[in-house]
């Protein structure tokens, strides 16, 4: 691993800067919807869907077309499997285990197939966010900006029906509607994700950040903003400290989230020892 | 029995069935239903699992249809998200770890059902604040929902159902799996609130103990056939048994109902009414 000093490291922020921001735009969408994909219990779908983007990214890739909407289109695909055939929790955990070998196997077939430069495979599953191009950016940032914008016009619909779904179906909410536009929802967050930090790696931005948030607080408005909060500095820290070495951003990610997670649960942990029932809540309540 | 029986003087009615039916595939469980619910009434829904109380509740909530009839709210064909419905739940288990405190289940009562910025108005918050008092929440309406007992989560639940001040409640054994005395501190509460708001109550319960001093009109489902009418007149041995098609008896002791040999009832259901 080798280290490069202060005055080269201000030049590749410079280089890099629209990553760097594309990052925490998707640390935050990231933070935000997997809040919603822990109270719909959906990580095994996140995993499900990235594996079936990474398929429509590779067949992007030797098709030569682009490569973002290769895995939109692969996301989108699997989001709608999921989302029409896998209402029920069980069902859903079966077909995405169908579904998520098959997308795999295809986008290894798609990849072998691919003649160019191998970096650009390995990519795909494991993050390389440095290599997108700026047009590509602006299509990251737009579809997480169009992300970020939905998912806060239907939150409170789409808390109800996560939370309370009787009675929200009993009060007039949508439920069969409001599930299908966040799988929507998640399919495209899913394919951003994918750009950053690999089809393999998505649920250290989709699912840790919420996770750990979840440990130290019940109140609905300080869990997404830490989850927020959590998903920005995995996204943004591990670029910045990536740029000083030689090894790949996703493992830094990776690892900065899951810190944050092991921090939250000791936080929980010394919280429930030290205190009686309840009363750890709700100091931390917003 | 707290509100006089209604008569043709009263208001028109909160809720009306005509003609309902329903049936469990080429089935019918039963038909002919009509029913006029006025306000302040107290209507306990009583019949074994597999008698179609959830389904009738349901089709006053506009989620599902009767297979025949019509099912009016304030005069309009039920519809669902009814701004003059209420609806509580049975208790569930919530899940450890649900990002939601007591007044974030109010709350969404109160705002769940709108799009927009999540952004809570000093007036939602008040409105909270204020259903909270009103059933007796508020001291523990800032712990997490998983960590309250099943009387603290159903005196939310009636808080909840009332964000709207319903002209009707519509209570699915809403006393389900509670103790003895919470069972009669939430149903006060439902009757409490009919009494001062004249909001009427339909309430689907497997026993009727609980709010036998509450109800008006009972409304006994059986496969295949009904019967409505005061508690008095439905909780006796020779009306069930004609329901039901065979010998049944009913026993009163100490303010009880006890329903023995009802031929739908499994172990549980021994004790119905």
């Amino acid at each position: 691993m080798t280290f490069v000093d202060g005055g080269t490291y201000v030049q590749l922020l410079e280089l890099v800067q629209n990553s760097i921001i594309a990052a925490g735009v998707l640390g935050i969408v990231g933070g935000l919807i997997g809040v919603f994909v822990m109270q719909r219990d959906m990580a095994f779908a996140v995993h499900g869907i990235s594996e079936l983007s990474f398929a429509g990214a590779a067949a992007a890739l030797l098709l030569g077309l682009n490569i973002v909407a290769g895995s939109i289109v692969g996301s989108l695909i699997a989001a709608g499997i999921i989302g029409v055939l896998g209402a029920r929790a069980r069902d859903r955990n079966s077909i995405i285990g169908v579904l998520m070998p098959f997308g795999l196997g295809l986008g290894i077939l798609f990849l072998a197939l691919y003649p160019g430069r191998s970096g650009n495979k390995f990519g795909l599953l494991t993050g390389q966010i440095i290599s997108v191009d700026l047009p590509q950016l602006g299509l990251l940032m737009g579809i997480s900006a169009l992300v970020l914008i939905a998912l806060l016009v239907i939150w409170r619909p789409l808390t109800f029906d996560s939370l309370d779904p009787e009675v929200a179906s009993a009060r007039g909410v949508p439920g069969r509607a409001l599930s299908i536009v966040f799988m929507i929802l998640l399919g495209l967050a899913v394919a951003v994700s994918i750009q950053v930090i690999g089809a393999l790696l998505v649920l250290a931005l989709l699912v840790t950040p919420a996770a750990a948030a979840l440990r130290v607080s019940a109140s609905p408005v300080l869990v997404p903003v830490l989850s927020m909060v959590f998903g920005l500095v995995s996204a943004v820290g591990g670029i910045l400290l990536a740029l000083g070495g030689s090894l790949p951003i996703s493992p830094y990610i990776t690892t900065i989230s899951f810190a944050i997670y092991l921090v939250c649960r000791i936080i929980e942990w010394r919280r429930s020892a030290g205190a009686p029932r309840r009363v750890g809540s709700a100091r931390l309540s917003a | 029995m707290t509100t006089p029986r209604p008569s043709t003087s009263d208001p028109a009615p909160v809720l009306t069935i005509r003609g309902g039916a329903l049936g469990f595939g080429d089935r019918v469980l039963w038909s002919g239903l009509d029913l006029d619910i006025r306000p302040g009434e107290f209507i306990a829904v009583l019949g074994a699992n597999g008698t179609g109380k959830t389904s009738l509740l349901k089709s006053m909530l506009g989620e599902q249809p009767l297979d025949a009839g019509e099912v009016l709210v304030d005069g309009h064909p039920a519809h669902r998200g009814h701004r003059r419905i209420g609806y509580i739940p049975q208790q569930k288990i919530v899940a450890p770890g649900t990002p939601l405190r007591g007044r974030d289940l109010v709350m969404l009562g109160v705002n769940g059902q709108r799009y927009g910025p999540p952004i809570t108005t000093r007036a939602d918050r008040e409105k909270v604040d204020a259903l909270l008092a009103a059933v007796g929440a508020a001291p523990y309406a800032d712990q997490p929902l998983g960590s309250l007992s099943g009387g603290e989560q159903q005196r939310l639940r009636v808080a909840q159902s009332l964000a709207d001040d319903p002209a009707l409640l519509l209570c699915d054994e809403p006393l389900m799996s509670l103790d003895l005395q919470h069972q009669r501190a939430v149903s006060e509460l439902i009757d409490a609130r009919r009494r001062e708001h004249a909001t009427a109550v339909v309430f689907v319960t497997h026993d009727v103990n609980p709010v036998l001093s509450m109800v008006d009109r009972v409304l006994y489902l059986a496969h295949g056939a009904f019967t409505i009418g005061s508690p008095d007149e439905v909780l006796r041995s020779e009306v069930l048994s004609r329901l039901y098609g065979t010998p049944v008896d009913v026993f009163r002791t100490h303010g009880r109902v006890v329903v023995v040999g009802a031929p739908d009832a499994d172990h549980h259901h021994e004790v119905v009414a």
